[in-house]
């Protein structure tokens, strides 16, 4: 099999902030293998994002990795001289943000914009850019006769497309978008998404897509990583984690989701909220809202453990999974004690 | 205000609602005879019954905010009227305008950002019944039975906190708590839960709803999420450009959409599950411009069915089915 092309070993990230030393990031590790799209799911405050930031070496400046590996192509980053990572970035690491609408510089052409990237980082001539940039504009889907228009001309979907074309310029070995789809509405949502899909088809793109939003991933990905409060809950195929949840939390999410495809359900909520990482608990942080605690959840924190092909889950009562997962089915089992 | 006129005159009724934004006057408009107007809302007719659930649905930029901020009276139409149990509410001022805000309320959409960060969690709640000039007296039962209804009770438990200090699930209850504490007949929910997270979603989703068939409230709700209006709304409207494309019973109409653009929007929904459909939308481009006043029909231009007819004829929103109206008219 070949290497993965990026793998997070232990990763740990703090942030100094007024109440002392936030540990937003504790132990994560997950790899991404070549040519795949690896999911990064959880909700506001889980670190999705800080990972994420990590990998391109932009993180905030009250933040600091703490401790881990990122190894990229075989090579730690974390390790290496940070001149050799800015060298990365872009180049061979790139980034779709969020809203693409203030990634932009509004008085630049966007032609302009796309071919600074090409010159500048990937060294062709300004012909070769020019070339390269309807190319791209192709790609994404855009009609390369607007290249010279300006960022304000562009819709909310067209200039995410434009995101992607500048992320995609140099042929980067690994793509990060975080939460690329969010701010825009169900139909562009789509659109934008069957585009990214298109492409790393066609391109064999690696891809992290960092997401709150389980339907996105479904959409797209191969393979998911589920983060709670810091740590990584569970991994595995896309299909497999969706279908058969193996972590209370991620039994819990399926239940409070509304689908518009299954019948009518009563939304389940988990109750109460993640715990605050300034003082994080010592035992599993899931433990305080998990209907299948025991004893040893709130003491003994449970580690990542292997559970059949690709597939990680921390909880201690992993092996009990199908039957849990029956018994949270049930909206009796969620109900506060 | 007079209280009902008769249980069968809807609570809020507009007919020909019409708002119409001007552009930002700019130098070389000397030049020209007319700006284009930005259509927010055209020509929409809706009614909503005693205890109704409704649900607004659209993209941005369709004007569903704008309505919303119509029926409530916080801007005045162009055009069209609004009958609040019978009654204009253009014509509303004074003790008359007071009463009807007492039970006319909004439920905003960022918790975060909703609730004075100064105020204690008690005096937000007790806020509208001061500016209302309710009995000073009655404020703290007034309070106590709101948290008891959005299910945060008791009082006590927020004694001297404030917003900062409290999750955004629970500021969403407090600000839902806000707008019931003046025990209104109607409120609208301008995207309610969409600030929060899916764990704590359903939550508020869930007292919504309780409240909602419990105190016998009418509601709009506007939303863009399909599967929220879905859960909470029995009636629902889709609009697209400044006008109603499409209403009907939400079940009915969640199966079986009969205008182009329920269809696209639909399909476009992406359910969390490997294995969906993803073939391409029955859809073009991107959503056309609101300013100016095309001729025909809004949806043309990104329609794959249009037909010659839609270029020149306006299609209007009329009756297909019981309960269903739909403005296309391929349909």
């Amino acid at each position: 099999m070949e290497p993965p092309v990026l793998d997070v070993r232990n990763l740990s990230i703090e942030y100094r902030t007024s109440r002392g030393i936030v540990r937003a990031v504790d132990g994560v590790s997950f790899s991404v293998p070549k040519g795949a799209i690896v999911g990064l799911v959880g909700e506001s405050g889980c670190g999705k994002t800080t990972v994420a930031r990590s990998i391109t070496g932009v993180l905030h400046q009250s933040a600091r990795i703490a401790g881990g590996e990122l190894v990229f192509k075989g090579k730690d980053l974390v390790a290496a001289p940070a001149k050799e990572w800015l060298e990365k970035r872009w180049r061979d690491i790139s980034f779709i943000p969020q809203s693409a609408m203030n990634s932009l510089d509004p008085v630049y052409r966007i032609g302009a914009q796309l071919e600074e990237v090409l010159v500048h980082r990937g060294g062709r001539t300004r012909a070769e850019a020019r070339s390269r940039s309807s190319e791209l504009f192709d790609m994404v889907g855009l009609n390369p006769a607007r290249l010279d228009e300006y960022p304000h001309q562009f819709s909310g979907g067209m200039r995410q497309r434009v995101a992607i074309a500048l992320a995609l310029a140099l042929n980067p070995g690994l793509v990060i978008a975080d939460e690329p789809v969010t701010a825009l509405d169900v139909i562009v949502q789509r659109q934008i998404l069957d585009v990214i899909r298109d492409l790393q088809r066609k391109l064999s793109l690696s891809m992290i897509l960092v997401t709150h939003d389980i339907s996105v991933v479904a959409y797209v990905s191969d393979k998911i990583v589920v983060m709670y409060a810091g740590r990584v809950v569970e991994t595995g195929s896309t299909a497999d984690v969706l279908e058969r949840p193996r972590h209370p939390y991620m039994m819990g999410l399926t239940n409070a989701f509304p689908d518009l495809d299954t019948a009518a359900h009563d939304l389940v909520p988990i109750d109460g909220s993640p715990p605050d990482l300034a003082s994080p608990p010592s035992g599993c942080r899931f433990a305080p809202r998990c209907p299948f605690l025991l004893p040893r959840c709130e003491t003994d924190d449970p580690a990542s453990a292997a559970m059949g092909e690709g597939r990680s889950v921390a909880c201690h009562r992993a092996p009990e999974a199908d039957d849990l997962r029956a018994r949270a089915k049930e909206s009796a089992t969620w109900l506060p004690a | 205000m007079a209280t009902g006129l008769s249980a069968t005159t809807p609570l809020v009724e507009a007919r020909g609602l019409t708002k119409r934004f001007a552009p930002p006057a700019r130098l070389t408009d000397m030049f020209r005879k007319e700006r284009p107007h930005t259509h927010a809302v055209n020509k929409v007719d809706l009614t909503i019954s005693r205890g109704e659930s409704i649900g607004l649905l659209g993209e941005s930029g369709c004007g569903k905010t704008t309505t919303g901020r119509l029926l409530l009276k916080l801007i005045e139409p162009s055009a069209g009227d609004i009958l609040f149990d019978g009654t204009a509410v253009a014509g509303l001022a004074g003790p008359s305008l007071i009463d009807f805000r007492k039970r006319a309320q909004l439920v905003f959409q960022n918790p975060f950002d909703a609730l004075n960060p100064r105020f204690t969690i008690e005096r937000a709640l007790a806020e509208p019944l001061v500016n209302t000039g309710v009995e000073r007296a009655t404020h703290r039962d007034r309070v106590e039975k709101a948290l008891s209804q959005v299910r945060l009770p008791p009082l006590a438990r927020f004694e001297g906190l404030f917003p900062h200090q409290l999750s955004g699930g629970q500021l969403q209850r407090i600000v839902l708590a806000r707008a019931l504490v003046l025990e209104p007949d109607f409120i609208v929910a301008d995207e309610p839960v969409s600030m929060l997270d899916v764990s704590v979603r359903a939550g508020v989703l869930n007292v919504m709803r309780e409240v909602r068939a419990s105190l016998g409230l009418a509601a709009l709700y506007i939303s863009h999420d399909l599967a929220l209006v879905r859960y909470v709304c029995s009636r629902t409207l889709v609009m697209y450009l400044g006008r109603i494309v499409e209403e009907g019973p939400t079940e009915d109409l969640l199966k079986s959409p009969l205008h182009p653009y329920t269809r696209a929007l639909m399909k476009a929904v992406p359910v969390p599950r490997v294995d969906q459909s993803r073939d391409p939308l029955p859809i073009i481009g991107n959503v056309s411009d609101a300013r100016g006043q095309p001729k025909g029909c809004s949806f043309r231009d990104r329609c794959p069915l249009a037909i010659a007819r839609c270029a020149d004829d306006e299609p209007a929103l009329r009756s297909v089915a019981p309960g269903r109206r739909v403005a296309c008219h391929l349909v």
